[in-house]
């Protein structure tokens, strides 16, 4: 059953006949593991990788340290929570070390995201201090590395 | 492979040696040219694996580079790197070879092989080969002086030599039964039973057996049979394989010979003539990928399964039947349906759809109406291939009422 999930997240594209054929399983089966799992949340979506910069308009990032005084009875819970329901925030993580939340911040250009640390982040009560990190390059995401095919091609058109 | 007519020419030039001038010339040059020709092509004719080297891999080869390690090791390899293998093969297949005495190291097993036939080849010594088989196996037998005996095989016995068409051809000059399984270009892998057999005729004639491994550890859903684990050939069996296709090492040329000390002690002496040592770079870049190297290989054991599974199934359905390959990374359709030859098909195809597949004749006569696929290629490019091919069929099928 992993094994279906493993060629999904490769390949979101990937239709039921082709994953029933790789995985040796029942299309009716695939399709209603595939089913299930997008009405549990197992499959929480399915996304294209874009390649922004290719297009010219890239959007400004940041990775934002955030140190935070957890709340008693719910710990960092509650403040991540106050924290990722900005929309200008595309990932959060709770990290173990000198901080406390990772944060993936996107805005349109460096002035949306100061505006969003100076009056979003910082003054929140549980805030203790940011550490803003403005991304200059990005050499691979969620696994995948930006580098065209043909760049990764080279074996010899026939070998024996 | 065996294209005799391009030689002619060479033959006549006196400061060629006759068994070079003579030796035919891999079939598929032309093809070559051709695909250069065609533009968008999807090779289906690689033979190699399309996965770059684990970076783990890669790493330590670039270390042992910082580090200096760019000196020539012993003869027989690093001892490091044969003691790992011992482990490994003891670990894999039960076996136990000394890695000081009957473990060498070689650029690659292809230099294996051809140290191998040269160092117990004696002139018109006869060596067993099965029909089609790896393109270097006759002309590695010719080199070396000796007589390549093919036996054919087909879909029937699912491309495995058998024991007794094999004893059919045994005479007096027989030296050794050369195989190779999990095998190239048919993806069959042998049985214990088949392997029995085998090994009862070479303990019955007193026979060498010479094992190509290479693709050991490319088998889906089947156990791999490691020929000198049978019982009592480990004495009589060469066995040759390397980190190629286990771990997408093809352009570092590292391999190895296991087998007893004094065929160990015949290599070397060639070996150490001609090599010298295997690279150095390659040989750490070997024990980081014994040591620390089984996830990935198994990853990509699993990856090139999915896409055997898809190559198998579309091209059954498309008309082209294809036995099931439980080995290597190749399917081997027949297309004698179509009414072409192998080769035929192999350019039309090219031509017409931009695929290129290699004509099953490239590996022997028994090959004709078979194409070899190899499917260690990305997925979206194995299932445009298919498509292409699909067309091509259905193309081809309507021509013909």
């Amino acid at each position: 059953m992993k094994e279906i999930f493993e060629i999904l997240e490769q390949n979101a594209r990937a239709t039921p006949e082709q994953i029933s054929t790789m995985v040796d399983k029942p299309v009716k089966e695939v399709e209603k593991i595939i089913k299930q799992a997008e009405k549990d949340g197992t499959i929480v979506k399915y996304k294209a990788i874009i390649n922004w910069p290719k297009l010219g308009q890239g959007d400004v990032w940041a990775l934002i340290e955030v140190r935070v005084a957890p709340q008693r009875g719910v710990g960092f819970d509650t403040i991540a929570e106050r924290i990722y329901q900005f929309p200008a925030v595309y990932s959060a993580y709770l990290v173990s070390g000198t901080y406390d939340l990772a944060i993936l911040v996107r805005g349109k250009n460096m002035q949306e995201i100061s505006s969003f640390v100076a009056e979003k982040l910082a003054p929140l009560e549980q805030v203790q201090s940011t550490v803003t990190h403005f991304l200059l390059k990005r050499y691979k995401e969620n696994g995948e590395t930006f580098l065209l095919p043909k760049e990764m091609n080279k074996r010899l058109p026939i070998t024996l | 492979m065996l294209n005799t007519k391009s030689t002619a020419t060479n033959a006549r030039d006196s400061l060629i040696s006759q068994k070079v001038a003579t030796l035919p010339q891999s079939g598929i040059r032309k093809f070559f040219d051709l695909l250069s020709s065609v533009e968008d092509v999807i090779s289906l004719s690689i033979g190699e694996p399309d996965f770059v080297t684990p970076w783990h891999v890669r790493e330590a080869g670039i270390y042992s580079l910082e580090k200096g390690y760019t000196m020539y090791t012993s003869n027989s390899g690093m001892p490091e790197l044969r003691r790992e293998l011992a482990h490994y093969l003891e670990l894999r297949y039960g076996l136990s070879y000394h890695p000081e005495h009957e473990i060498l190291i070689t650029t690659g097993s292809s230099e294996g092989l051809d140290i191998t036939l040269r160092a117990i080849i004696n002139p018109d010594d006869e060596v067993i080969i099965p029909d089609p088989c790896y393109v270097a196996y006759p002309a590695d037998v010719i080199l070396a002086g000796g007589v390549p005996v093919l036996v054919p095989t087909n879909e029937e016995n699912n491309f495995v030599i058998r024991a007794t068409d094999i004893e059919a051809r045994i005479t007096k000059q027989t030296k050794a039964i050369l195989i190779g399984y999990p095998a190239n270009p048919t993806g069959a892998i042998i049985s214990k039973k088949e392997a029995n057999a085998i090994a009862a005729l070479a303990k019955k004639y007193d026979l060498l057996v010479i094992s190509d491994e290479i693709y050991a550890r490319l088998v889906y859903g089947a156990e791999h049979i490691c020929f000198p684990s049978l019982p009592g050939m480990k004495e009589r069996t060469i066995l040759i394989s390397g980190f190629s296709k286990s771990h997408a090492m093809t352009g570092w040329r590292i391999g190895y010979v296991a087998t007893e000390r004094r065929f160990i002690q015949a290599l070397t002496k060639i070996h150490q003539y001609t090599m010298l040592s295997a690279p150095t770079m390659a040989q750490i870049a070997a024990i980081e990928a014994l040591r620390n190297g089984e996830v990935e290989v198994e990853r990509m054991v699993q990856e090139y399964n999915r896409r055997r599974r898809l190559i198998v199934k579309r091209l059954n359905e498309i008309g082209l039947p294809c036995f099931e390959p439980k080995g290597a990374f190749y399917a081997f359709p027949s297309i004698r349906a179509t009414g072409m030859s192998s080769e035929e098909f192999a350019e039309k195809l090219l031509v017409e759809e931009g695929v290129a597949v290699v004509p099953g004749t490239a590996f022997g006569q028994c090959g004709e109406g078979f194409i070899r696929c190899c499917y260690a290629t990305s997925l979206p490019d194995i299932e445009e291939a298919l498509r292409r091919i699909d067309r091509f069929i259905k193309r081809n099928r309507l021509n013909k009422t």
